[in-house]
């Protein structure tokens, strides 16, 4: 057999037919489901008289309209209210597993994959959401679907795909202190543009990436759909298999033997080849802010504003026009001399214990600054929240002043009652800077844990390696 | 799904790059469990001055008069001109919806993302990719002619201007008999049952773990 890319033995290994122009029935292992893009789907099903093919494929969680305070009280919203009962009541009458929202397992369908080890090596995974390329990082093959295939893959386990080309992205080095996954993410999003991986799954491969943790390889590979990509992935190794050892999902005693042997040969052959590869320093690479609103506009934190004078061509410059406009931004304007009035930590980019870890320790200490109308820590499930606890996290953000919140998305859509009014401005560790993402009119700047939590302590966005 | 085969439309230019599916149909309108009715929505944000919120009448709110959907000579529009990378971020299939639901049955960009131009073929939509300078031609006629249409023939795989001229355009053949047909693709795979029960044996065998 010629060599292989880990895509291609991905797969390979999920063709169930093949239609002569190479449109192909790829089987789909595992099915995540949330309450916003699941309901017509349901419902298509029982219209036609169908049931789920594979009621264990399956896990649900109500993530993006629940509250994240007084959860004990319900939902507020009656249009919220109905759409996360509507779920309940679709994974009862469909036998579903679902976390519900008063569960403790409850979080952010990206978050709680992982760490069930209901995502595993191998897989085909997909949810009705565009972030499930962060699967990958276990080296499975998971992207976003629409509503319409969530139906299809609920009535028959299977999606209809046309193979991606492929593409490496190579980061090589030792990340510089206070650069973190985050800025890994941004930096190649600011390389190679928000369309740069349109068509292509990508690998991303390296000794940068080998040293990055799981949680690390997470966020890395949840934002590829923000560099264009459906899936971004990451090689098996001894960290993926001892990120799963013991979780709840994953396989056990005899299985987990058998289970690991397999795993171990899902990375790409060293004479594959890509149909694409980037190569990127990690020497590079600094802690990033983006200023504009798509997320390859942004820049260095010690760069400044740029100038739609000095765009590449028309189309950009417009663009950096009405984005600069739409912020409240002047160019040159440096972006450490930008204030912000609310902080959000959390989002499947960056609600994981080491993501709140490496906020907290920026925090500690320090007070949230008097220009700073809120900074809020949303944990990325209810485990993660217990166990930030137990390590006494949660004391360090409460005390800096900053709220601690119950687990979802949160306001990184602002489906809830999170969200920014018109005009603020925000800090926030999540994936998408669009116009109106966190609110009307709301302004945001994507960056790491560690230089949101250093925004709410100053006031305004300050280089995390110079902190002490 | 309704079927696509030919098509004559008047034009309406959005000249923006990136569109993202946030700025197609708002996550507020999210909440809704049906699958209809997204129409008065679309481009919320830009469309209306005041803040849009679910259920509200929207014959009643303020329009943006800049928004270009909103000029009289672009009423009635069925093919909308955009700019690269159109329908990135979110999945939501809501924003297909949106667009067919308010009277669009074809798109032209230079590219699209690819969950949303996935999701398109799902609901009659027609994505169609042109050469970034054909598209900039074709903004600018749109722009100096009012009453702008072109006509679609997706058999032909063709978009052809007043004026006569024709542009050829790539789709998949599977995706373009679907789309002809209007066929359910879940009706399509259940053909395949068989084979989809011998993949799970053999798969059952290999990795039990999965099962
Ligand atoms: S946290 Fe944000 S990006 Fe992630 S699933 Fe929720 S809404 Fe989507």
């Amino acid at each position: 057999m010629p060599p292989r890319t880990l895509y291609d033995k991905l797969w390979d290994a999920h063709v169930v037919h093949v239609e002569p122009d190479g449109t192909t029935l790829l089987y789909i292992d595992r099915h995540l489901v949330h309450e916003v893009t699941s309901p017509q789907a349901f419902e298509g099903l029982k219209l036609a008289g169908r049931k789920p093919w594979r009621t264990d494929s399956v896990l649900a969680v109500p993530d993006h309209n629940v509250p994240t305070a007084h959860r004990e009280q319900g939902i507020a919203d009656p249009v919220s209210r109905l759409q996360v009962e509507t779920l309940d009541a679709n994974c009862r009458e469909f036998h579903l597993t679902e976390f519900p929202m008063q569960d403790r397992r409850q979080g952010i369908v990206h978050v709680i994959g992982p760490e069930q080890g209901f995502t595993q090596p191998g897989m085909t995974i997909v949810c009705g959401d565009s972030h499930t390329s962060t699967h990958g990082a276990f080296a499975a093959l998971a992207f976003g679907i629409g509503t319409s295939e969530v139906e299809h893959v609920l009535a028959t386990q299977c999606l209809w795909q046309k193979k991606s080309r492929s593409m490496l992205i190579r980061v090589e080095g030792e990340l510089g202190r206070g650069v973190t996954a985050k800025d890994v993410a941004l930096a190649v999003i600011g390389r190679i543009g928000t369309a740069g991986g349109t068509g292509y799954a990508i690998e991303f491969g390296g000794s940068t990436i080998r040293g990055l943790s799981m949680e690390g390889r997470m966020t890395l590979c949840n934002m590829a759909i923000e560099a264009g990509a459906r899936a971004g992935m990451v090689a098996v190794d001894d960290k993926t298999v001892d990120y799963l050892r013991g979780r709840p999902y994953a396989p056990q005693g005899q299985m987990w033997a058998r289970a690991e042997a397999y795993w171990r040969t899902l990375v790409s052959d060293p004479d594959a080849a890509f149909d694409a590869v980037v190569e990127i320093d990690a020497a590079d690479i600094v802690p990033q802010v983006t200023w504009g609103t798509s997320p390859e506009m942004v820049a260095p934190v010690g760069a400044h504003v740029p100038d739609p004078a000095q765009a590449p061509n028309s189309v950009k410059k417009a663009d950096w026009e009405r984005a600069l406009h739409y912020m409240g931004l002047s160019p040159h304007t440096p972006i450490s001399g930008i204030h912000v009035d609310k902080v959000f930590i959390g989002s499947c980019t960056n609600s994981r214990i080491e993501d709140l870890r490496e906020a907290a320790a920026v925090v500690r200490g320090r007070k949230v600054a008097a220009n700073v109308k809120l900074a809020m820590v949303v944990p990325g499930s209810g485990l993660v929240k217990a166990q930030a606890e137990a390590e006494g996290l949660d004391r360090v953000f409460r005390e800096a002043g900053f709220e601690w919140r119950d687990p979802g998305c949160s306001m990184c859509l602002a489906m809830n009652a999170d969200r920014l009014e018109p005009g603020e401005r925000c800090a926030s560790t999540s994936n998408r800077n669009f116009e109106g993402r966190q609110g009307q009119g709301g302004r945001t700047h994507l960056v790491s844990p560690a230089m949101a939590a250093a925004a709410a302590v100053f006031g305004h966005f300050v280089d995390v390696r110079n902190l002490q | 799904m309704k079927p696509f085969t030919r098509h004559d439309g008047l034009v309406a230019p959005l000249d923006r790059a990136n569109v993202d599916t946030d700025a197609i149909i708002p996550k507020q309108f999210l909440k809704s469990i049906r699958r209809s009715g997204f129409g008065p929505n679309l481009f919320d944000e830009w469309r209306y001055l005041d803040r849009g919120e679910p259920g509200q009448d929207c014959s009643k709110r303020p329009l943006n008069p800049d928004f270009v959907l909103n000029q009289p000579r672009y009423q009635g529009a069925s093919i909308l001109l955009a700019r690269e990378n159109f329908g990135c971020g979110s999945s939501r299939e809501h924003a297909p919806w949106a667009l067919e639901d308010y009277g669009f049955r074809a798109i032209i960009a230079p590219s699209f993302a690819d969950i949303f131009f996935n999701n398109c073929f799902k609901n009659g939509l027609l994505p169609i990719v042109l050469p970034a300078g054909t598209v900039d031609r074709l903004f600018r006629e749109t722009a100096a002619n009012e009453g702008y249409r072109l006509s679609i023939d997706l058999a032909e795989q063709t978009v052809t201007t007043p004026t006569g001229e024709s542009f050829h355009f790539d789709v998949d053949a599977e995706r373009k008999h679907r789309l002809m047909h209007g066929l359910d693709d879940i009706g399509i795979t259940l053909a395949q049952v068989d084979a989809i029960r011998a993949y799970e044996a053999r798969r059952r065998q290999e990795v039990p773990w999965l099962f």
